[in-house]
């Protein structure tokens, strides 16, 4: 684009005179500036409507209970009674705790089984490889809906349900779509990296440990905050596991208050404060590692 | 998928370390293995046997043959609607996913200042609990006080009943989805950034106007996240559970408009008085061969519209 200390109407009035010996009509900057002004509604648009919701929600936790379905912007009267109220009246403090507990132990064991399991599909060679891998392709495309009767019938037989086991312990064993996605990451690091530390006789879980882990840190970052995302979101794990309120984790916990209220009526007010502070840890961590998100996300569907 | 081939020849690598490499590697899947086989292969067997059982977790299972299917497709109210009701749903919002995402990317594409900003702000919806999501739009689009009905009325708009008019549930979870539209939303955009500026110089050249460009270079260059984008849809929408369960109830709220093929599955499984995991599990596989023919057919078909850059081979 043209340099921005020229405004479009000083651009179409050199044109005139550059015109004479420019090979070809310019007018497309004047067409180009309305395309600009255009786009640019269209992107605070939809800007505001992404966010809008978002926002009014915020803006409607600090306002009084009776306010919660009030036209005006701001709230009347600044107030954090809600925030008093739903601290008050659910465990919420202890939900969270759950869900941390839960994101963490999930994150943790997540990453480790499948940058492991990623190293040996991606670097080692060994009979069956091929087959195997797309074996973990094949179990990624399986709905979840199909497994999910006999995997309680299994944590059942363990006698773990519930307990938080079954929320994040099956990410001991990997899952397909991080092994995939940090498997294509590996591919990008040169073999002659590994065949160097071979030759210096390191091990192959040296070599995964010392050397591939680091440098796919970003993609072992990506994992860990999808994970996280989807542990601290999930709802029907929870739901079909646990059934001690002191167990619960926010999302479940959310859905039990708004069931509380079915006889005085939903309580507004205090269910989106709830669903505030229930967001407000995804938002930081997103910010913290934005780059991450982004990046992760734009590498999973491209290569492959 | 593997670009190595390593058939009977041991190219250059040395030969003596082949074994120590190969134990090396099973060792390093053995997580994915054992948990293929207790946490996929097992249940997914299991989950076609008890189809064939009643079973209630506490009394072993017993085979009833097809009973279980043949009441599920014959003699269940429930079930065609459940059926229906996934059918629309996903027939709303599969489209509509795709053409939004696609939509918001081309505008951040075209965009030259303040993208990162915008890029967030269209991406944060995402990170936003599902749970809250829905609670958040059903006061948004509450029938009498919410502010988008409130807003409607002002300016003279009919408005709709959102949550308790069985046409509009459906699309008020359409709504809320496409409202998370971020993920596929930044797949496209970074596609969109990996065409290569000279393909459409050189189509311009050859005279061809914006919708040609888009239609001609965009949508095959971009048609690989295009279908990553439609099966992952398919296969979630399909599947949809927790919008309905929460913003409705576990029987799909008004004259069960918004009970999907999932929760019927899983009200008939763990809903309070049934533990019918036997009949669950005929749902569940009556519902898995719905994906695995449209995914078939997905898979089948993306080979006439999916161009591949670099499938040089075969």
């Amino acid at each position: 684009m043209a340099t921005p200390t020229l405004s479009y109407e000083e651009q179409a009035q050199r044109i005139p005179q550059v015109g004479s010996v420019a090979p070809e009509r310019r007018p497309a900057v004047l067409r180009m500036n309305w395309k600009d002004i255009l786009l640019a509604i269209g992107m605070v648009l939809l800007a505001v409507a992404f966010i809008f919701p978002f926002v009014w929600l915020i803006m409607t936790s600090f306002k009084p209970p009776a306010e919660v379905f009030s036209g005006d912007f701001f709230p009347s009267r600044w107030t954090t009674e809600n925030y008093e109220q739903v601290f008050t009246q659910v465990p919420l403090w202890r939900w969270m705790g759950n869900t941390f507990l839960v994101a963490i132990l999930g994150v943790v064991s997540v990453v480790l089984s499948s940058s492991i399991v990623a190293f040996g599909f991606a670097r080692l060679r060994f009979p069956g490889r091929n087959m195997l891998f797309a074996l973990v392709i094949g179990t990624y495309l399986l709905p979840g809906a199909v497994t999910m009767i006999p995997t309680f019938v299994i944590w059942n037989e363990f006698g773990l349900v519930g307990t938080l086991w079954p929320l994040w312990a099956g990410n001991l064993f990997g899952s397909a779509f991080y092994i995939f996605m940090l498997r294509q990451f590996m591919l990008t690091i040169p073999q002659d990296l590994v065949d160097a530390a071979r030759l210096d006789g390191a091990g192959y879980f040296r070599i995964y440990w010392s050397i591939m882990l680091p440098l796919v840190r970003p993609a072992i970052v990506a994992v860990a905050i999808f994970e996280f995302n989807a542990k601290w979101n999930d709802f029907m794990g929870p739901l079909i596991y646990l059934n001690n309120p002191d167990r619960y984790t926010l999302a479940l916990g959310l859905h039990s208050l708004e069931a509380s209220f079915q006889e005085l009526g939903t309580q507004w007010s205090l269910l989106l404060t709830a669903s505030v502070i229930f967001t407000i840890p995804m938002i930081i961590i997103f910010f913290l590692f934005q780059r991450y998100f982004m990046e992760g996300l734009a590498h999973t569907g491209i290569k492959g | 998928m593997a670009a190595i081939s390593r058939a009977a020849s041991p190219t250059t690598t040395k030969k003596r370390r082949f074994s120590d490499e190969a134990i090396s590697g099973w060792i390093s899947i053995l997580p994915w293995l054992i948990g293929f086989i207790v946490f996929t292969a097992t249940p997914f067997l299991l989950s076609l046997y008890f189809s064939f059982t009643n079973y209630n977790v506490l009394q072993p299972p017993e085979w009833v043959g097809l009973d279980n299917y043949k009441r599920l497709l014959t003699n269940d109210r429930l079930f065609p609607k459940a059926l229906q009701n996934t059918v629309i749903y996903a027939a709303m919002y599969i489209p509509l996913n795709i053409l939004s995402a696609l939509g918001v990317a081309m505008l951040l594409n075209k965009a030259r200042h303040f993208t990162g900003f915008f890029r967030t702000a269209y991406y944060l919806p995402s990170i936003t609990p599902a749970v809250a999501t829905a609670y958040l739009w059903i006061w948004i689009l509450n029938p009498n006080d919410g502010i988008v009905n409130s807003t409607l009325r002002a300016i003279g708009l009919p408005a709709p009943g959102w949550t308790v008019d069985p046409f509009w549930t459906k699309p008020t979870i359409v709504i809320t989805e496409i409202w998370t539209l971020g993920a596929s939303m930044l797949m496209y955009l970074a596609a969109l950034q990996g065409v290569p500026r000279d393909l459409y110089e050189a189509a311009t050249l050859d005279g061809a106007g914006p919708w040609r460009r888009f239609k001609d270079v965009t949508l095959p260059m971009i048609s690989g996240i295009t279908f990553f984008v439609s099966t992952i849809s398919i296969i979630s929408a399909l599947q949809v559970f927790t919008q309905g369960y929460v913003m409705f109830d576990e029987n799909g709220g008004p004259d069960n408009s918004a009970l999907f093929i999932v929760m019927y599955l899983f009200r008939r499984a763990f809903g309070s008085g049934y533990f019918q995991m036997g009949y669950a599990s005929a749902i569940a596989w009556v519902l898995f061969m719905i994906i695995l023919v449209v995914t078939l057919i997905q898979f089948k078909g993306s080979k006439r519209w999916v161009y591949y850059e670099h499938d040089t081979r075969k």
